[in-house]
């Protein structure tokens, strides 16, 4: 490191900065495509693109995982599926809606009885990749994007924690008693 | 020597010596791909004659289709592809069963192939899926590819989505414009100049 700058041994940052840099180097996506769009996730997967040296590796679990990308036609059938998956994945999570159909519905906006007219319908999506399907750039590009949403986080306003207090208040929930002792319990 | 029944009239004449003139209730001999009306009642024991007899041998289902005719037509249809591997034939089979117009009417019926030919299993069950014609004596008679709760049978001609699905809008209803993504302002500065990178070729 000495011989490399010419500084010390001493890296000064910011925690956000830090946090945010390590978090958006090593995005892991959980490793599932629903249609014809997963083959081009695939192929930016592969050597040819070879997103592994944006630190994406897709991981076979979604314990593991910080990224869902939704690649395809989101039917009915698998929309409870696909909402369990998100909710099985550790916060920070992220989700990248590749394509057309998971986008909007794509061509079964209107017609198709079976499919969900977005993903966005079931699970919070943070970057919409467009086309049918979208080339590997494409992918590559929405990638780069969420690596910018996520450069500008900071831990001292979650966007989880923001997210849950939202709901609680359009709930006409208290919101203010984070720190507050939670009341006694009865156990009956 | 077999003597195999080749032609459509030959088929038709086999059927209607072993089961009687009635079990046809109609056909048409000259269309592009000739059919039988049969009896609904009666299409079991014929399509297992035709399956087993050596005659015909119509060992290979190679597709059901269900048709709705509409609630001014009252009626649905059922039609059988068979072909025969080892005489190299085919025929096409069709019944005719009324149509439940309203939801308390009872469910068109019409009896199970899947005990002659095992394909004729999920042919029905997709059958029953998309246009509701129930299959009787069916081993396993439920949706295949709709989810099980689903609401309806989505190739009817009077088909009506259902507004929810486990909590999700169902119809797309101006979806984007009212709660999606409305897009950044468009600036446009200074004109835009044709060709700008197509380049000059070199000397």
């Amino acid at each position: 490191m000495e011989a490399k700058t010419g500084e010390g041994g001493v890296v000064i940052t910011k925690l956000d900065d830090l946090l945010n840099w390590a978090r958006l180097t090593s995005l892991f996506p959980m490793g599932f495509g629903l249609a014809c769009c997963a083959i081009e996730m695939m192929g930016a997967y592969a050597s040819g693109y070879d997103m592994d040296r944006f630190g994406i590796i897709p991981r076979a679990s979604p314990r593991q995982s910080d990224v869902m990308i939704v690649a395809g036609t989101v039917t009915f059938k698998m929309a409870d599926r696909i909402r369990r998956l998100y909710e099985q994945m550790p916060e920070p999570r992220y989700v990248i809606s590749m394509g057309s159909c998971s986008n909007c519905g794509g061509p079964y906006w209107e017609h198709g009885y079976h499919v969900v007219k977005g993903v966005d319908r079931i699970i919070p999506v943070d970057v919409y990749v467009p086309g049918c399907p979208p080339r590997p750039e494409a992918l590559i590009g929405g990638f780069l994007q969420l690596q910018e949403i996520i450069r500008k986080e900071t831990i001292r306003a979650p966007r989880a924690v923001q997210e849950i207090m939202a709901k609680r208040a359009q709930q006409g929930q208290p919101v203010a008693d984070a720190d507050k002792a939670p009341a006694a319990i009865h156990h009956s | 020597m077999i003597q195999e029944a080749v032609t459509f009239e030959e088929l038709k004449d086999f059927i209607v010596a072993t089961f009687g003139a009635e079990v046809v209730v109609a056909e048409k001999a000259d269309d592009l791909q000739p059919y039988l009306v049969l009896q609904t009642e009666r299409l079991a024991e014929v399509c297992l004659a035709l399956h087993d007899h050596e005659q015909t041998y119509f060992d290979f289902l190679s597709c059901i289709t269900g048709i709705d005719n509409g609630p001014e037509a009252g009626s649905m249809e059922v039609i059988y592809n068979l072909y025969s591997i080892p005489y190299d034939h085919h025929l096409m089979l069709k019944v005719q069963v009324p149509r439940n117009n309203t939801p308390d009417q009872a469910i068109p019926q019409v009896p199970t192939l899947s005990h002659i030919w095992r394909t004729a299993d999920w042919h029905e069950r997709e059958v029953f899926d998309m246009v509701g014609i129930y299959f009787k004596d069916h081993p396993d008679m439920r949706r295949i590819l709709c989810a099980a709760d689903w609401e309806g049978h989505p190739l009817r001609r009077d088909y009506e989505l259902q507004e929810y699905y486990h909590g999700i809008k169902v119809p797309f209803d101006q979806h984007n414009e009212l709660n999606g993504f409305k897009g950044e302002p468009q600036q446009l500065v200074g004109q835009p100049t044709p060709f700008s990178d197509k380049r000059e070729k070199p000397e």
